[in-house]
């Protein structure tokens, strides 16, 4: 895809895919797009070349409210809870688009996440910084989607709860949910991942299995402090080559 | 003390339940489509002007009639958000709080030419207090519109705290763009919010009318309190609303009274002052409101 908000591209011909049941990561330094592939996905980036396809439907400029109604579910790096909704509500306003009873499904999400089984009536905006991300996370499952985007979930999380989120992403996958999420905590995200790329300014730089980009050495030195510097990156010759 | 009571306590209460209905949905309006309606006085004089037609229409009792009111000022309110509001949603806010200035000229002069500028009343009659202990005088027609302004207010409750559509709109009021990537339909999210907001508003100017009389601005003379009502609140919180409004009508009628010396505390000529006074002062000093509202 190659696309940008109101002027000048910020994505060129990235290419991103999510198998069935796979956990995908993108990594890559602030400002690199990432969340731009994201809301490229969700129909709220303009889309000037490639396509958006979901199970082999082509979702190329979409709106996003039925992108969504699609079943591509997204929870945003800010913003991703309704502040004055109690948590309960919250999982209620997630389940919009149903029509059937998802009450069970409710129960479900408090199975998965129990901390918030005791904060139902709570208001989303009054809970920690984690168990917010949860009730986000939940919110979003809600649907039962087809794909889970996940922006930054462990960003400004202690290490605890960072590993709780982790956790939980794991545990949704094993169900059978694919899952593409942006992060900043490179190791611990490759270290769940099936596959993972790397954006740099607005392109596809690496792409490979977590473990594989894990043991790069580029890899290394940009994100998980290896030494070395982003200038070591720069100069690396990893091209467009292993777009996918 | 009986006097305070006959002429101050009971008569800020009707007033305040009355300004209460208004400001739900100024509060409403601001919350979800996130500008400041002026036409909303002009919403209230249509549901008077309404249940006055269908009163020279059937011949039943005002009241009966209300909830008829209601219903067509929320049908007119909506054609007006189809033609008015809903093509400049995307723009600036600015835009669509003028549009709002011009759509309320433009219903007022309506009114005035379908049902003229002249003052009118629902009745005839002469409405005859209850006396209790001999000095304690309840008109009928107070506890009337204090029970029906409670009423709809217990109505709006429910529907925020309880049903789909409600929760909808208090998640629209949070985050417009969490809610479209939610699958939230915001254009219905909005026309019930005008729903709403134009049936109690059309309440509102029934029961003002059934108190005193109407007048084609008796919509805008009541806005400013409204808004003062909503601010006191604090925008986009409809409890907030309930409870401005009734502080704003208890302190427009309580400012009259002779609290100090046997001089009403304000003349009954500047009441309408008191509303402007509080409103300027929440501005000043906690512009979020009683209710930590949205500042804006
Ligand atoms: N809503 C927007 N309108 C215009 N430009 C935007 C918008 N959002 C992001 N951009 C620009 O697009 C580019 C990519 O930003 P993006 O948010 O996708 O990066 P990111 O990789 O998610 O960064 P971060 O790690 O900071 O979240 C940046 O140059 C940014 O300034
Ligand atoms: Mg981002």
């Amino acid at each position: 895809m190659t696309g940008g908000y109101g002027g000048a591209e910020v994505i060129h011909e990235v290419s991103v895919r999510v198998d069935p049941a796979e956990i995908v990561v993108l990594i890559g330094p602030n400002g690199a797009g990432k969340s731009s592939v994201m809301n490229a996905v969700l129909g709220r980036l303009r889309v000037d070349g490639g396509h958006v396809r979901l199970t082999g439907r082509d979702m190329t400029g979409v709106p996003p409210e039925q992108i969504v109604r699609q079943g591509v579910s997204f929870v945003p790096q800010t913003g991703n809870v309704f502040p004055n909704l109690t948590v309960n509500e919250n999982l209620e306003m997630g389940a919009y688009i149903r029509s059937d009873d998802f009450r069970p499904r409710i129960e479900e999400m408090y199975a998965l996440f129990p901390p918030l089984a005791e904060k139902r009536r709570a208001p989303a905006g009054t809970l920690s910084g984690g168990q917010r991300q949860m009730v986000a996370i939940a919110k979003a499952l809600m649907v039962e989607p087809v794909v889970l985007l996940l922006d930054e979930p462990t960003a400004g999380l202690s290490p605890r709860v960072r590993g709780d989120i982790f956790r939980v992403v794991r545990e949704i996958n094993t169900h059978g949910t694919p899952i593409l999420m942006v992060e900043q905590n490179a190791r611990q995200a490759l270290g769940i991942a099936d596959r993972g790329y790397v954006l740099v300014d607005g392109r596809n730089r690496l792409e490979g299995t977590g473990a594989g980009l894990l043991a790069d050495p580029d890899v290394g030195a940009m994100f998980l402090g290896g030494g070395g510097g982003e200038s070591r990156a720069e100069a690396s010759d990893h091209g467009d080559d292993t777009r996918g | 003390m009986i006097e305070f009571v006959n002429f101050h306590l009971v008569p800020g209460l009707v007033l305040g339940s009355i300004y209460a209905l208004g400001a739900i949905g100024v509060t409403l309006t601001f919350g979800i489509l996130r500008f400041a309606n002026f036409a909303h006085g002009e919403t209230m004089t249509l549901g008077a002007y309404f249940t006055l037609a269908l009163i020279a229409l059937t011949g039943l009792h005002p009241l009966l009639l209300v909830p008829v009111a209601m219903a067509l000022t929320a049908l007119a309110v909506l054609g007006m958000d189809r033609l008015f509001f809903r093509p400049l949603r995307h723009g600036p806010t600015i835009i669509l709080v003028i549009a709002s200035f011009g759509l309320m000229l433009m219903v007022r002069s309506l009114v005035q030419i379908v049902w003229g500028a002249k003052l009118q009343t629902f009745s005839k009659g002469i409405d005859l207090p209850w006396v209790l202990l001999d000095t304690l005088r309840i008109f009928p027609k107070h506890v009337v519109i204090i029970g029906a302004a409670l009423g709809l207010m217990a109505a709006v409750h429910l529907l925020l705290s309880r049903t789909r559509a409600g929760k909808a709109m208090r998640a629209m009021a949070d985050s417009p763009d969490l809610a479209r990537l939610t699958g939230i339909d915001t254009e219905r999210v909005i026309r019930t919010t005008w729903i709403v907001g134009a049936g109690l508003a059309a309440a509102a100017g029934a029961l003002l009318a059934y108190d005193t009389h109407l007048h084609t601005n008796m919509g805008f003379r009541v806005l400013l309190p409204i808004f003062a009502a909503a601010l006191l609140g604090g925008i986009g919180r409809p409890y907030g609303a309930m409870a401005g409004g009734l502080v704003i009508g208890m302190a427009e009628e309580l400012s009259t009274y002779p609290w100090i010396g046997t001089e009403p505390l304000v003349p009954p000529g500047y009441k309408a002052g008191v509303a402007f006074a509080i409103m300027v002062a929440i501005l000043i000093w906690r512009p979020s409101g009683l209710f930590r509202g949205r500042v804006f």
